[in-house]
């Protein structure tokens, strides 16, 4: 019986490897400028994870293996070194591999999170809302319409409030169900949410972000590969929420003009 | 001052059958109740696991019977996208609290810490009858919301804000729904929180002469430092429900920010603020995956020595590292906020804390592996199921390296990664070291073996059907798989549905072979093999030197001495190869003769 369960063990173990390896199951190809950081930080995550998971399962297996149901005279025996070995081992081990992971990863979190984005960066805001994200262009004048959420009707399609009547800088705003960005443009994203927490994951983009109800978060970010790729909500926010999706369309620059002169025709 | 505590506890037995079953003071007793209680609970989020699982897989089948538990959340059978958020909810709450928390903690730690430590009970009888009652209040206020209002909350086990305090406009369950998980919950937390109290002051003032704290099982160290941490957690979650409450019934807005529209409609809320939910709740929520998993560790621990024949190669460094894995425990909860629009900074600050800890959990786990070089090891199913909670624990913790940094947290986060984290580190793990505890102490709670062939059996099919459900979670989160969704319409999603498939069926097998443990369960408290002697496993604590059951009293009116350390295994004594704490016989270890 404990034989078995030691090869069975071992099986699980190898087994569990296999997708990883062969990368049955990966995050698909980056399309950020920001991406390559994390990726590799995930990689080697999972290669000291993996190391570590196999190591420990294979000693354990062997152990019961080698241990159980021992002869009547065996005599008890302790591991050779005791607790301080296997407690200095951890410090000196675990203690750098993690204090490593940790330093390299900050710096890929930092190029995301702790940099502020160009001064040229083009300004998106996005508004989430049960169960739809909806994004707002400033139009030729550069300046986003102020807000109003008394006024916000999604019946008569005014998603954010605006009041173009007496607000000039609203007049030329764009707003779409879908998000058009230019290639290789570094996009400023003013992230709101009207109602409940949201997220905002596009797994390409390698970006995740939750919209904080009363905070307006912001995130750049710049995409390298022309594609249409899907939003997705990753934040419980209810009924509707494994359906609240949209579409990031990333176009060359000329098609990206075309598409914001069809928008601005259509407001 | 252990004359005076001991005397503190002493109450005469009960002679009713109200007072010696139902409202009783006995700490056994209570124990008891509690296991009941995490055995309805643990077999209810079962069900509705079943239930979530196949929808998952079939998404338009119909589940027989499942409009009987609700005719609008499942018509004809076939589960809504809200009422699959229902049940996700109620399955994530009664697991973490009812099951996880209670059972390990509450129901092991009430029966066995007094013994233990050589008690006749807590200090505090009548706030221990009071922790259970209070507990089991909890648990009918949570079921209660299948059958009030529109239903369970659908905001999950986190209920974050302001989802949890807008009221029914957000969604089903979102009025009275969340009222009553908060007031279950906030209940939850006063039985803990008064079990707690019982729990450290018989630690620390009821221990019999020769009890020093260093000769105290890992045990009773796991549930010391378990109530050390439930007093402090447990503490802030309970206000946290109060102000939900607040906000539904009150008109405050503690927790919902100012100009929310929902339905075109601007909420009559201001000045919230939707982090500080989070704040509280993970505040309580990292602390409570220790509370969940430290018990095990200890159970699992003391259970391996019995059966290794010797014990670990350091106590101390095992309780130093849970000692650690607490501590830390309070200072790494960020790591669930690194995109919830915390100060990025903050993230870092959270996530180094969070990739110490995992220092602490390998020193236990080498310890524990370690331990077993050189042992005379015994197979049976407590023992199976103790390796197999190392096995998970190792599955589990090693995922935790990438939710620890925030950089790689941008890709997994809310995905099922996270899920198959937790249900392998705190899920199935903490599950293993309940079955491992059961297997080995039924004997003395009942004074019947549980059998063994089937607890073989119930091993094998929970260890690989585990595996087959938990380790695929893992990879579908590194596709991207989004959690909480009733199901996957996403483009990227639906070439990931066949693995979701294979998951049910390995979900619905394992579940299954539960039933075999319910089974042995039941039949072997009443029809099962007398236990050959007071201590059949030939263990050296406490609970092993008493009568079996034990008296009211625990030790029969006896106050017993201490006169070795717990685990004092590979001697020659007149009884075997080991000694009895209790014992006073001077033995000789196998190194000594060497």
């Amino acid at each position: 019986m404990a034989k078995f369960f030691a090869i069975t063990i071992i099986i699980i173990a190898i087994a569990s490897a296999i997708p990883i390896l062969r990368h049955t199951w990966a995050p698909p190809e980056d399309i950020s400028t920001h991406g390559a950081l994390i990726d590799e930080q995930l990689s080697e995550t999972m290669a000291e994870a993996g190391i570590s998971f196999l190591a420990a399962q294979f000693v354990l297996a062997f152990f019961i293996w080698k241990f159980s149901n021992p002869a009547p005279d065996a005599k008890l025996k302790n591991f050779p070194g005791g607790a301080k070995g296997l407690v200095i081992a951890a410090f000196l081990v675990v203690g750098i591999e993690v204090m490593a992971l940790g330093i390299f990863g900050a710096k890929a979190w930092a190029n995301v999170y702790l940099t502020p984005p160009a001064a040229d960066a083009m300004p998106i805001q996005v508004q989430a809302g049960q169960f739809a994200f909806y994004f707002r262009y400033p139009g030729p004048d550069g300046k986003f319409g102020a807000t109003h959420p008394e006024l916000i009707n999604e019946g008569q399609q005014n998603y954010y409030g605006l009041d173009p009547e007496h607000d000039v800088d609203a007049r030329d705003d764009i707003v779409a169900a879908e998000m058009a960005i230019p290639v290789n443009k570094e996009i400023h994203l003013l992230m709101h949410s009207k109602d409940v927490g949201h997220s905002f994951y596009v797994r390409e983009l390698r970006v995740q972000q939750d919209f904080v109800p009363g905070l307006d978060v912001s995130l750049h970010f710049t995409a390298t590969k022309v594609g249409k790729y899907e939003i997705v909500c990753t934040q419980l926010c209810g009924l509707g929420h494994y359906n609240m999706k949209a579409y990031l369309e990333v176009l060359s620059q000329q098609d990206f003009d075309d598409w914001m002169k069809k928008e601005t025709a259509m407001q | 001052m252990h004359d005076v505590a001991a005397h503190a506890a002493h109450h005469a037995p009960p002679t009713s059958f109200i007072r010696k079953h139902v409202f009783s003071l006995d700490h056994k007793v209570i124990g008891k109740q509690y296991y009941a209680l995490a055995l309805v609970a643990a077999f209810v989020g079962m069900f509705l696991s079943w239930f979530m699982r196949i929808h998952l897989a079939w998404n338009d089948t119909a589940i027989p019977g499942l409009q009987l538990l609700s005719k609008t959340g499942a018509p004809g059978g076939v589960m809504t996208p809200e009422y699959y958020l229902q049940l996700m909810t109620m399955h994530g709450t009664i697991m973490v609290f009812f099951v996880l928390t209670t059972a390990p903690f509450a129901a092991f730690g009430n029966y066995f810490l007094p013994i233990q430590v050589g008690a006749e009970d807590m200090p505090f009888p009548h706030f221990n009858m009071m922790s259970f009652w209070v507990t089991f209040v909890a648990f009918l206020v949570l079921m209660s919301s299948f059958i009030l209002g529109d239903g369970p909350t659908l905001g999950g086990w986190t209920q974050y804000a302001p989802l949890n305090a807008v009221g029914s406009v957000a969604g089903p369950g979102q009025g009275l729904g969340v009222v009553l998980w908060a007031t279950s919950i906030g209940l939850f937390c006063v039985g803990q929180l008064l079990g707690s109290l019982n729990f450290i002051t018989t630690t620390l003032d009821l221990r019999v002469k020769g009890m020093s704290l260093m000769r105290l099982p890992l045990t009773a160290w796991a549930w010391f430092i378990t109530s050390c941490m439930g007093l402090t957690a447990f503490a802030v979650l309970m206000p946290a429900c109060i102000l939900v409450i607040l906000d539904h019934v009150a008109g405050t807005s503690f927790f919902v920010a100012s100009n929310l529209v929902i339905n075109d409609q601007v909420q009559p809320h201001s000045g919230g603020s939707t982090l500080l939910w989070q704040h509280l709740f993970w505040f309580f929520g990292h602390p409570e995956v220790y509370i969940a998993i430290v018990p095990g560790l200890g159970i699992v621990s003391h259970i391996l020595i019995t059966n290794m024949r010797k014990p670990m190669l350091s106590h101390r460094t095992l309780i130093y590292s849970m000692g650690a894995l607490a501590v830390l425990s309070y200072m790494v909860y960020g790591h669930h906020m690194f995109v919830s629009g915390m100060n990025p900074f903050s993230s870092l600050a959270f996530s180094f804390p969070t990739l110490v800890i995992t220092i602490p959990s390998t020193i236990v786990v080498l310890v524990q592996v370690f331990s077993l070089y050189g042992s005379k090891l015994r197979i049976n199913s407590a023992s199976l199921f103790s390796l197999g909670f190392i096995s998970m624990f190792v599955a589990g913790g090693v995922s935790g390296f990438f939710l620890a940094q925030p950089s790689i947290d941008i890709m997994l986060h809310a995905t099922y990664f996270v899920v198959g984290h937790f249900h392998m580190v705190m899920g199935v793990a903490a599950m293993f070291g309940i079955f491992a505890g059961t297997y080995f102490w039924f004997p003395k709670m009942t004074g019947r073996m549980m059998n063994e062939t089937l607890g073989k059996a119930h091993f094998w099919l929970s260890f690989v059907g585990a595996y087959c459900i938990f380790m695929p979670f893992h990879y579908l989160g590194l596709a991207g798989n989004v959690r909480r969704y009733s199901s996957f319409v996403d483009d990227f999603l639906q070439p990931l549905i066949p693995v979701h498939r294979f998951i049910t069926v390995a979900a619905l097998l394992t579940g299954a072979a539960q039933l075999i443990f319910l089974y042995n369960l039941i039949h072997s408290r009443f029809w099962g093999k007398l236990a050959p002697n007071d201590n059949p496993w030939e263990a050296t604590s406490l609970e092993w030197s008493t009568a079996t059951p034990p008296p009211f009293d625990n030790f029969g009116g006896k106050h017993p001495v201490v006169y070795h350390d717990p685990y004092q295994y590979g001697v020659q004594s007149s009884v075997g190869d080991y000694v009895m704490q209790t014992s006073p016989e001077q033995v000789k270890t196998e190194s000594d003769e060497q």
